[in-house]
């Protein structure tokens, strides 16, 4: 059995397409191993497909992030723990996370996306409109990837367009890694004491959105709470923004680095909906932060894991593992394959995954068909890369045409 | 062939509904699963062990 820890977290990566070499030796020679956190502290490294979907699909894993014990990625926020706190949905276990999550998932059935489809292809044409129209070159990230997913959020919840760019600043502060846990703190709860009042308002006369709605089924079922609903409010807002966002940078890269793959989905958009899907395995850009706390002994991979430690579930390690894929580092956008853990996996697997990918699709068939001639205004190896985030993307992308 | 889908196991993820919308629906109300056509033939069984394959919460198994 291991008792000291080879590698220290996180790992550096050498290629912005891939992930940190060191995935790959864990995998082959330790698949459960120690890693020595920036803390201090220590936690497993799950880092094959197989093991990462045990973990995170069994209940002696726990996704409390409040709780003291759970694995710290960033040194220091611990102290932006508020152990008292109730849970965002992200961080229940069962028996509450189960109906917290049935309450709001009838709003992302793929039926009531499709109804959005034409909506949501208006506000991307709309940035596009504006990026043609701005300078030359223009940033990709401020005019299109960002907008795009916080105006669809806000529409689908009915936050008043005007309060949009409130919403971009304060999550950008609770997302990025660099800012201090006090900053952090007040930027959540600027966005919480924003919903609540929002939501006291909708309270009044329900309107015909989701928070609208979700009073008046709460209500009916008497289980409505504000502070409750003002917290599923808030983790819409913040959990599908950046990611959407640095999925659309990306994947534009990788698009124009791959001038024949993207050709494939110019003459069969039928094709983007399983690009889409490979650009969220090949990038996997929550990577750590699908981390538990076991909270109950088990053995995974062969490896005891006790109650009170700590694991990060690989998801890139598991997404790029040969045994679950065949050439796993190459990008191809006819591969199909479904059973990525891009969106995690087990009872907390992403809830906004559908429309995730209807937001890509709409994008990519959008960006490229309208603007053909679409090419990086910058070296790949000089674009800005987040490579000190915990969700992977990139902070601009010059683009002209 | 039969296929079984355990709703409370089921995490509403829809999954399923976009492997092949003609033998799973979700619910308007808590989006779990209903299953539309128990016993699939010809091409929809590969689409169900496809589903199979992808379900997150392992909701759905295939009895012979
Ligand atoms: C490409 C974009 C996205 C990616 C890569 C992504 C990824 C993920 C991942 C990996 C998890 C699991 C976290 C864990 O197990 O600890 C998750 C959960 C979640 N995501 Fe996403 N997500 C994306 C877009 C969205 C969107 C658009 C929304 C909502 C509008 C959203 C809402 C959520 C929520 C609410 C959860 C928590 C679910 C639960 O705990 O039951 N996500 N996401
Ligand atoms: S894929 Fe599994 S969890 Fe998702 S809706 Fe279908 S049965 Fe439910």
């Amino acid at each position: 059995m291991t008792t000291t820890e080879k590698h220290e977290f996180p790992m550096a990566r050498t290629c912005p397409f891939a992930p940190p070499p060191a995935y790959e030796q864990i995998r082959e020679e330790e698949p459960v191993s120690r890693v020595r956190l920036p803390d201090g502290g220590w936690a497993w490294a799950v880092s094959r497909h197989e093991d990462v979907r045990t973990v995170l699909n069994d209940r002696r894993f726990s996704a409390d992030r409040q709780h003291p014990d759970f694995p710290q990625l960033v040194k220091g926020e611990a102290a932006s723990r508020r152990p008292d706190e109730e849970r965002l949905l992200i961080a229940m276990d069962a028996p509450e996370h189960g109906p917290a999550r049935k309450a709001v998932l009838g709003e992302f059935t793929v039926r009531r996306l499709e109804a959005l489809r034409p909506r949501i292809q208006e506000i991307v044409d709309g940035q596009i409109d504006e990026l043609l129209a701005g300078p030359r070159p223009g940033d990709l990230v401020d005019s299109l990837s960002l907008p795009v997913p916080s105006l669809v959020i806000c529409e689908m919840l009915g936050v008043p367009y005007a309060d949009h760019e409130f919403f971009q600043e304060h999550t950008v502060a609770v997302i990025k890694q660099s800012t201090p846990p006090e900053e952090r703190w007040a930027a959540v709860r600027a966005i919480q004491d924003y919903m609540t009042d929002l939501i006291a308002e909708k309270e009044k006369n329900p309107p015909d959105d989701l928070l609208g709605r979700q009073i008046v089924k709460l209500r009916a079922d008497g289980t409505y709470r504000r502070t409750a609903l003002a917290g599923m409010g808030f983790l819409l807002l913040v959990a599908g923004h950046e990611t959407t966002a640095n999925m659309i940078s990306l994947s534009t890269v990788a698009f124009l680095r791959n001038p024949e793959q993207l050709a494939m989905i110019k003459a069969d958009p039928g094709r983007t909906l399983n690009a889409v899907e490979e650009m969220l395995r090949y990038f996997t850009i929550i990577d750590v932060a699908t981390a538990r706390l076991c909270v109950e002994d088990i053995e995974v991979g062969g490896q005891r894991i006790r109650a009170g430690e700590g694991v990060l579930a690989l998801g890139y390690s598991a997404n790029r593992d040969p045994r679950a894929f065949e050439n796993p580092d190459g990008l191809d956008i006819e591969r199909g394959a479904r059973h990525h853990v891009a969106f995690g996996f087990g009872p907390h697997q992403c809830l906004g995954q559908n429309l995730a990918r209807m937001e890509l699709q709409i994008v990519f068939d959008t960006l490229f068909g309208r603007i053909p001639t679409l090419e990086l205004a910058m070296d790949i190896d000089e674009l800005p890369f987040k490579d000190d985030a915990n969700i992977y993307g990139l902070y601009q992308l010059p683009v002209t045409w | 062939m039969r296929i079984i889908a355990d709703t409370g196991r089921c995490v509403g993820a829809g999954q399923c509904v976009l492997i092949e919308p003609e033998l799973f629906d979700q619910s308007e109300d808590d989006a779990t699963i209903i299953v539309l056509n128990e016993t699939p033939e010809g091409e929809l069984v590969e689409k169900a062990r496809q589903a199979v394959h992808v379900c997150p919460s392992q909701a759905l198994s295939l009895e012979d």
